[in-house]
C-alpha cells in the first residue's frame, strides 16, 4: 500500500470504530436527537470531507455527474432525513470500496509489470583489466561485455569467450534452458544461469530484442476494444440517467399520490428511494474491471511469451474461426535438414521415410561423407545441411579440383574419387543414370567415378508440435484451417497431410496470398475473424491485412514485432491454440462482468423503485458488485493451465 | 507528432474524463489515456507546439479531476 491508501484505510478504521461506538451508545442510554446528530457527524467528516470537497470543485467546474457529488447528495440527504447511521456507512463503505479498488489496480500493475521485468539496468564493459558497470544506453556496436551468472543479457550480439546456459523464460514462457557457446547469436533479456560469457554486441540498446518488446509491452492495450469503448460511453449516459431517474422518483409520486390519488405524499419515502436512486447509479464497477480484465488478460498471456499489442486484438483474437498459416517457418521449421539417405540398395519407387534421427550403415554413412566433402566450400543452405547431418569436422585437404557449376551442383576430387553431387540436371550433364526419389524433397543425387550411388533426400522438418498445434486448434473451435506457401504443390500437400490441414494453396507469389486471404475474408462467417500466422519476415502485407496478424518466432526478427498484432515470442505453434484460449477466457471474463454488474444495478434499481430494497442494498450494488467485478477480472491473469 | 506522457489519477472513470478533456483541448489531434499503465498518449496537430498544448491539456484535466497528475 502506499501513502495516500495508508491515509484512507487509517480514516477507515478510525470512523468504522466511532460508527460502532456511537452505534452501541446510542441503544444503551438515550441521546437527544440533535446529540446524536452531532456524534455522527464527526465519522462521517472523517470518512467523507475529501469526498464533500471533491463534489464542490466539481460544482465550481460545471463537472457535475461524478461519483463524489453523487456520494456526497446520497449521504447529505440521508442524514438530512434523519438517517445519520446510513449516511456515515453508505460514505464509509464507498471509501472501503475504493481502497479496494486502488489496491486491487496497484497490485495487479505491479504483477504484471514483475511478469515482464527484464528490463536490464547495466552492462559490464572490462577497460584496462578493471570491470566496471555502464549504462546500456551508452554501449557502443562492437564492444565486448561481460555476463556474468545470475545477470540479464543487457544487449544482443554473439558470444566470443565463454559457454553457458540461458533462462529465456521471460522472453518466451518457455522453461527450458538454452545451450550457447562461442560464435552463437544471443539476444537481450535472457538471463545467464551458469557460466561467464563475453559477448561482442551487434545492436545498440535502443534496437536490441530487450528494448523493442518493453516498448511493445508498455504500449500495448493503448488500443481500446469495442467493449471498452461500449463501457465509457455506456457510463456517460448511465450516470446522468439514474440522477434524473432519481429526481423524478422523489417529485413525480409524491405528487401523483397527493394530486390524484388523494393519499399522504410522503415525501420522506420517496426522497429516500431516490437518494438510494443516486448510490447505485456510480458506474466504478463496470469502469474499473472491464480494463483491469483486459490488462490481466494481456498480463497473463506475456507471461506465457504470447505479446497481444492491445485488447481490440485479445478481442478479435476470441472470435477467430479461421486461421491461415504460411508453411515456411511456421508449420516448418524453415531449415533443411538431412532426412534420408537413400543408396543404391534401395528399390526404385520404395524409399524409405525415416523420422527422427536415424541410424545409417556404413554404406549410407560413406554417401553423406562424400557429399559434404564435396560441398564442404559452399554456404548454400542445401549443402549447410549436409555438413551438418555428417556432424564431424571436415577435412578440407581431402578434397581438390573442386567445381561448382552453377543450378546444377557441385563435382570435386574426394579421396582421389571423382565425385558429383548435385540435382539431375547435373546427372543428365554427366550422362549418369540416375533414379528418382519416391519422396518429397530436395534431393541430391551423387555418382562416385562416374558410377550413380544413391540420392540424399533434404527437407523442411515440420515442426515437431505442428499436428498437435492443428489438433488443438480445432479443438477450441477453429474450423477451418488453411495452408498457403510459395512452395510447389506435392511438397506443400504432403506437409499438410501430416499435420491435418486440408485446404492448401501452393505456388502463390506474395501478392497472391494477399489476395487469397482476401478470399477467405469475404467468405467468412457474420463476426467470426481471420487470423494469420506467419514468420513475419516476408508476409508484412498479409499480416496487415488480415484481422489478426500472429507472427512467430519474434526473437530475432524486427518484421514481425512491427507488422503483427499478436506476437509469439518463441516457435511454438502450439501458443497460438494457447492464445486463442486466453482471449476467450479474458472475454468470458469482461462479458461476464458486464452482464453481472449492470444485471444487478438494474435490478436494484427496480427493488428500490418498488420500495423492497433500502440503502444497504444500494451499497451492496455499488461497493458489493465493485469487488466482486475486480476479483472476477484478476482471473484473467492466470492463463497457465489454458 | 506524437508523445506519450505519465500521468497519476485514482480512478477509472476519472481516467475517461481525462481522455475526453484532453481531446477536446485545441491543437490536440487525438489522444487515449490508459489507467492501467497510466499513461497518455497525445497526438499533436500539426505545427502545434507540443509544450503550450499540454499546459492546456493539464488545465482542462485539472478541471474534469481536480485530483489528477500529468508528468510533462
Amino acid at each position: 500500500m502506499n501513502k495516500k491508501q495508508k491515509k484512507v484505510l487509517k480514516r477507515i478504521i478510525v470512523a468504522a470504530v466511532l460508527l460502532v461506538i456511537i452505534g452501541i451508545a446510542g441503544s444503551v442510554v438515550s441521546i437527544p436527537k440533535w446529540l446524536e446528530f452531532l456524534f455522527y457527524l464527526v465519522p462521517y467528516f472523517v470518512i467523507g470531507y475529501d469526498i464533500l470537497r471533491k463534489a464542490w470543485k466539481g460544482i465550481c467546474n460545471r463537472q457535475m455527474f461524478d461519483e463524489n457529488f453523487l456520494m456526497a447528495v446520497a449521504t447529505i440527504g440521508a442524514i438530512a432525513l434523519g438517517d445519520y447511521k446510513e449516511g456515515v456507512a453508505v460514505m464509509l463503505f464507498y471509501q472501503i470500496g475504493e481502497l479496494f479498488q486502488s489496491y486491487a489496480v496497484g497490485k495487479s500493475r505491479r504483477n504484471i509489470s514483475d511478469l515482464m521485468d527484464i528490463r536490464p539496468d547495466y552492462a559490464n564493459i572490462e577497460t584496462d583489466g578493471q570491470m566496471e558497470k555502464v549504462d546500456p544506453d551508452e554501449v557502443e556496436i562492437g564492444t565486448v561485455i561481460i555476463v556474468q551468472p545470475g545477470e540479464k543479457v543487457p544487449i544482443d550480439g554473439v558470444v566470443v569467450e565463454g559457454h553457458s546456459s540461458l533462462n529465456t523464460s521471460a522472453l518466451t514462457g518457455e522453461s527450458v534452458p538454452r545451450e550457447v557457446a562461442v560464435g552463437e547469436e544471443i539476444i537481450s533479456g535472457c538471463i545467464n544461469i551458469s557460466g561467464l560469457l563475453k559477448i561482442r554486441t551487434t545492436k545498440e540498446f535502443g534496437e536490441s530484442t530487450v528494448s523493442k518488446i518493453l516498448d511493445l509491452v508498455e504500449n500495448a492495450s493503448s488500443k481500446k476494444s469495442r467493449s471498452e469503448n461500449f463501457i465509457s460511453r455506456f457510463a456517460h449516459y448511465y450516470t446522468p440517467a439514474v440522477c434524473y431517474g432519481a429526481l423524478a422518483l422523489a417529485i413525480l409520486p409524491p405528487l401523483v399520490r397527493m394530486l390524484f390519488m388523494g393519499l399522504p405524499a410522503d415525501w420522506g419515502i420517496w426522497i429516500y428511494r431516490a437518494l438510494t436512486f443516486l448510490v447505485i447509479s456510480c458506474p466504478c464497477a463496470l469502469v474499473i474491471s472491464i480494463p483491469l480484465s483486459f490488462f490481466a488478460g494481456i498480463g497473463g498471456a506475456s507471461a506465457e511469451g504470447v505479446l497481444v499489442k492491445g485488447s481490440n486484438y485479445l478481442e478479435t483474437l476470441a472470435g477467430t474461426r479461421t486461421v491461415v498459416f504460411d508453411k515456411t517457418g511456421t508449420i516448418t521449421q524453415g531449415v533443411f535438414e538431412v532426412c534420408g539417405i537413400h543408396g543404391t540398395n534401395c528399390a526404385s519407387g520404395s524409399c524409405p521415410v525415416v523420422s527422427g534421427h536415424p541410424v545409417y550403415t556404413k554404406e549410407e554413412e560413406q554417401l553423406l561423407e562424400y557429399a559434404a566433402l564435396a560441398e564442404c566450400h559452399s554456404t548454400h543452405p542445401i549443402s549447410v545441411s549436409l555438413q551438418k547431418a555428417y556432424g564431424r569436422k571436415l577435412d578440407v585437404d581431402r578434397v581438390t579440383d573442386v567445381q561448382e557449376i552453377g543450378g546444377h551442383g557441385v563435382i570435386a576430387t574426394v579421396d582421389g574419387h571423382r565425385v558429383a553431387a548435385g540435382n539431375d540436371k547435373l546427372m543428365k550433364k554427366e550422362k549418369i543414370a540416375y533414379r528418382n526419389c519416391s519422396c518429397t524433397g530436395t534431393i541430391v543425387h551423387l555418382a562416385v567415378d562416374g558410377v550413380y550411388a544413391g540420392h540424399i533426400l533434404i527437407s523442411d522438418m515440420i515442426k515437431p508440435n505442428a499436428a498437435a498445434a492443428m489438433q488443438a486448434l480445432k479443438n477450441s473451435g477453429v474450423h477451418r484451417l488453411v495452408m498457403l506457401t510459395g512452395d510447389d504443390d506435392r511438397v506443400a500437400q504432403q506437409v499438410a497431410g501430416e499435420v491435418g490441414i486440408t485446404e492448401v494453396h501452393s505456388q502463390l507469389l506474395p501478392a497472391d496470398k494477399v489476395s487469397e486471404v482476401e478470399k477467405l475474408l469475404r467468405t467468412r462467417e457474420e463476426k467470426s475473424t481471420v487470423a494469420f500466422v506467419g514468420d513475419g519476415i516476408n508476409d508484412a502485407p498479409v499480416l496487415s491485412r488480415v484481422d489478426v496478424g500472429i507472427a512467430m518466432g519474434a526473437l530475432g526478427s524486427d518484421a514481425a514485432i512491427e507488422a503483427a498484432d499478436v506476437v509469439l515470442m518463441d516457435d511454438d505453434p502450439l501458443k497460438i491454440a494457447k492464445a486463442i484460449r486466453i482471449a476467450r477466457k479474458c472475454l468470458r471474463i469482461v462479458y461476464e462482468n458486464i452482464c453481472f454488474a449492470i444485471g444487478i444495478k438494474l435490478l436494484c434499481l427496480f427493488l428500490v423503485t418498488i420500495g423492497i430494497a433500502n440503502m444497504w442494498m444500494g451499497i451492496f450494488a455499488d461497493v458489493g458488485v465493485m469487488v466482486i467485478a475486480v476479483l472476477n477480472a484478476i482471473r484473467a491473469l492466470f492463463v497457465k493451465k489454458l | 507528432m506524437k508523445k506519450t506522457y505519465k500521468i497519476d489519477v485514482d480512478c477509472a472513470n476519472c481516467a475517461n474524463k481525462m481522455e475526453e478533456a484532453a481531446k477536446a483541448t485545441t491543437g490536440v489531434k487525438d489522444a487515449t489515456v490508459n489507467f492501467m499503465t497510466l499513461k497518455m498518449n497525445v497526438e499533436f496537430e500539426e505545427g502545434a507546439d507540443a509544450k503550450a498544448v499540454m499546459q492546456d491539456v493539464l488545465k482542462n484535466c485539472k478541471k474534469v479531476e481536480d485530483d489528477c497528475e500529468i508528468f510533462l
